[in-house]
């Protein structure tokens, strides 16, 4: 029963953080930043789903949509705001441009943080759920939304991959990630791509903020963590592989999951950061990622 | 260079602010006592970022090792101030040492990954070993360094001038320029003979010893050790923005940014909870337009004239 529950509880957990990861691991595959707001791009979507799903009586759907549409906003402000003046910069030298993309996008996450402290206080918010309720699955009492969580999940990473692999302008992605040089040379403008990597970025983030946001509950608070828990999901599958992200959010879904069901929920992380210690230090290139 | 504007203008500057005390309050000297101590803790980040290239995220790693160690000896064994600062350092240098002998293989995010979850981990231990650590609340310390506002000031000035001076001349010296190399194009060094591993092994070890022992002298002036004070990631960034804002690759420009981010965020008070959001944004400003940070638009006013 006990294992049933772990299984179930996993699956939804897992499906959430592979949907957190995957966009974090999308953008440093095709155009090698890590955006350190992340974690605060999250909590912006989510806390706009709660905010019109309640007070502005959008409904539990209508607050999703524009929670996730805040998604997309947030995720272009960084790139305009701070991602591209750094990248275009002359008086930053080029091999320096990676830091100060690492400092630029933390101050602007701390920044979004302290705003949503700002206006709506810290305390955990939590957003209506998109169907409400409890099923018995094989005997284990589950809430609806978590089903509704890792379908939605799913969806949205099915969609993704066959975006990325059926489409033409998916390759075009895929092939900005392999050799950027090589596909301006072929005469594809690579500014256009960058903005539609940011794009669909800001549907993922948003769209794993609000269910988070349903899920668990966000607080402004959570913003660096959840930054820290994508940072260690995408280097553990291998910065830049997306299958990789994906077996990555798993193991560490579950095994978290497993650490507060048998041993203690007040060491849920510490087996997922040993693992992590172990495992970029024999494989640093992490479980599937490419050297 | 004894005779240069640079030089006087900075020993001016050091003479003022070591006769602050005679003509400013308590409580600007405590906000200044600790801008002094998270100063040392950020030069040394910058020896480590600027000269030998590698991107710590976690320099509270380093400053929690050495200030719960002295804590721990002070409060359970009741040794000496000296004596537990001393072991303080040394335990920091050894737990960056365990860190950075593997975590040099790796480079780039990988290496910043490692230095993080060293963070992640040395809290989660502290929280989980609550009986002995004081956990989340803290430990007190019965030994302090002074009780009057002046002679605690007295000290970290001195301690910072020390340590600003000193990791200066290493940063000038013939070994600061080979980790500048390694750090700009490390093939390069070693093709010119040089040991990348061993120097940046050497920067890793000589930034645990500073930020160690400013971990240390920090809770001998608190009182008190937790979490939140030296060890909370929050802290490790407010250091690395610190660094960046003054100017990285200049030392003494941390120690800037470090006093300007505290002075700042006290001005800033009255705006309550948006005073973090200004000085953020003030940061981020400064980073977008002037990357070269506080003494990098100084220098550049001086090329002009």
């Amino acid at each position: 029963m006990l294992g049933l529950q772990i299984l179930i509880d996993g699956f939804a957990i897992s499906s959430l953080y592979a949907l957190g990861a995957i966009g974090f691991t999308l953008m440093f595959g095709v155009s090698g930043v890590l955006n350190l707001s992340h974690g605060a791009i999250m909590v912006v979507a989510a806390v706009v789903a709660w905010l019109f799903a309640g007070s502005y009586g959008a409904g539990p759907y209508g607050g999703a949509l524009v929670g996730v549409l805040a998604g997309v906003v947030t995720a272009f402000a960084t790139y305009l705001l701070v991602v591209r003046p750094i990248q275009t910069s002359r008086s930053i030298p080029g091999e320096e441009k990676e830091i100060f993309v690492l400092t630029g996008t933390l101050l602007w996450g701390i920044m979004l943080q302290e705003a949503v402290a700002y206006l709506f206080t810290n305390n955990p918010k939590t957003v209506r759920p998109l169907l409400p309720g409890v099923v018995n699955l094989l005997g284990v009492r589950t809430p609806t939304n978590e089903i509704v969580t890792a379908a939605i999940s799913w969806a949205a990473i099915g969609l993704l991959w066959l975006l990325v692999n059926r489409t033409r302008t998916g390759k075009t992605l895929l092939a900005a990630s392999i050799n950027p040089r090589g596909l301006t040379l072929l005469g594809f403008e690579l500014s256009r791509i960058y903005i539609l990597v940011w794009a669909i970025y800001g549907v993922l983030a948003g769209l794993a903020g609000v269910l988070l946001g349903a899920f668990l509950g966000v607080s402004s608070d959570n913003a660096g963590t959840l930054t820290a828990s994508a940072f260690s999901i995408v280097v553990l599958g291998g910065l830049g592989s997306v299958s990789g992200s994906l077996v990555a959010a798993y193991v560490v879904g579950y095994l978290e999951t497993l650490t507060a069901y048998l041993i203690s929920p007040s060491i849920r992380t510490v087996p997922v950061l040993l693992l992590l210690v172990v495992v970029v230090y024999l494989r640093p290139q992490g479980l599937l990622g490419r050297r | 260079m004894l005779k240069s504007p640079k030089f006087i203008a900075t020993m001016v500057i050091l003479v003022v602010m070591a006769l602050l005390p005679l003509g400013v309050g308590g409580y600007i000297l405590g906000l200044l006592t600790l801008a002094y101590y998270y100063g040392v803790i950020a030069m040394a980040w910058d020896l480590l970022f600027g000269f030998a290239g590698e991107v710590n995220f976690g320099p509270t790693f380093l400053v929690g090792t050495g200030a719960y160690t002295a804590a721990m000896l002070n409060h359970y064994a009741g040794w000496p101030i000296p004596v537990c600062l001393f072991v303080g350092a040394v335990a920091a240098v050894v737990g960056g040492a365990i860190l950075a002998v593997p975590a040099l293989r790796l480079s780039g995010p990988y290496f910043g990954l490692v230095t993080l979850v060293a963070v992640l981990l040395l809290q989660n231990f502290i929280v989980l070993f609550a009986g002995t650590t004081g956990g989340e609340i803290g430990l007190d310390i019965p030994d302090v360094l002074a009780i009057d506002a002046a002679p605690n000031y007295w000290y970290a000035f001195g301690f910072m001038v020390v340590s600003g001076g000193l990791l200066y001349g290493l940063a000038n010296s013939p070994v600061g320029l080979i980790l500048q190399a390694s750090g700009q194009d490390a093939i390069e060094a070693s093709a010119l003979g040089f040991n990348v591993t061993k120097h940046k092994l050497a920067a890793f070890c000589v930034s645990a010893l500073f930020s160690g022992l400013a971990g240390g002298m920090l809770i001998f002036y608190l009182g008190t050790v937790s979490v939140g004070t030296v060890v909370d990631l929050t802290i490790g960034v407010q250091v690395i923005i610190a660094a960046v804002l003054g100017g990285r690759r200049t030392i003494l420009g941390a120690a800037i940014g470090s006093i300007f981010l505290i002075v700042a965020g006290e001005i800033l008070r009255p705006l309550g909870q948006l005073s973090t959001f200004v000085v953020s944004a003030i940061a981020l400003v400064v980073i977008l337009f002037f990357p070269g940070g506080f003494l990098g638009i100084l220098q550049r006013g001086e090329g002009r004239s």
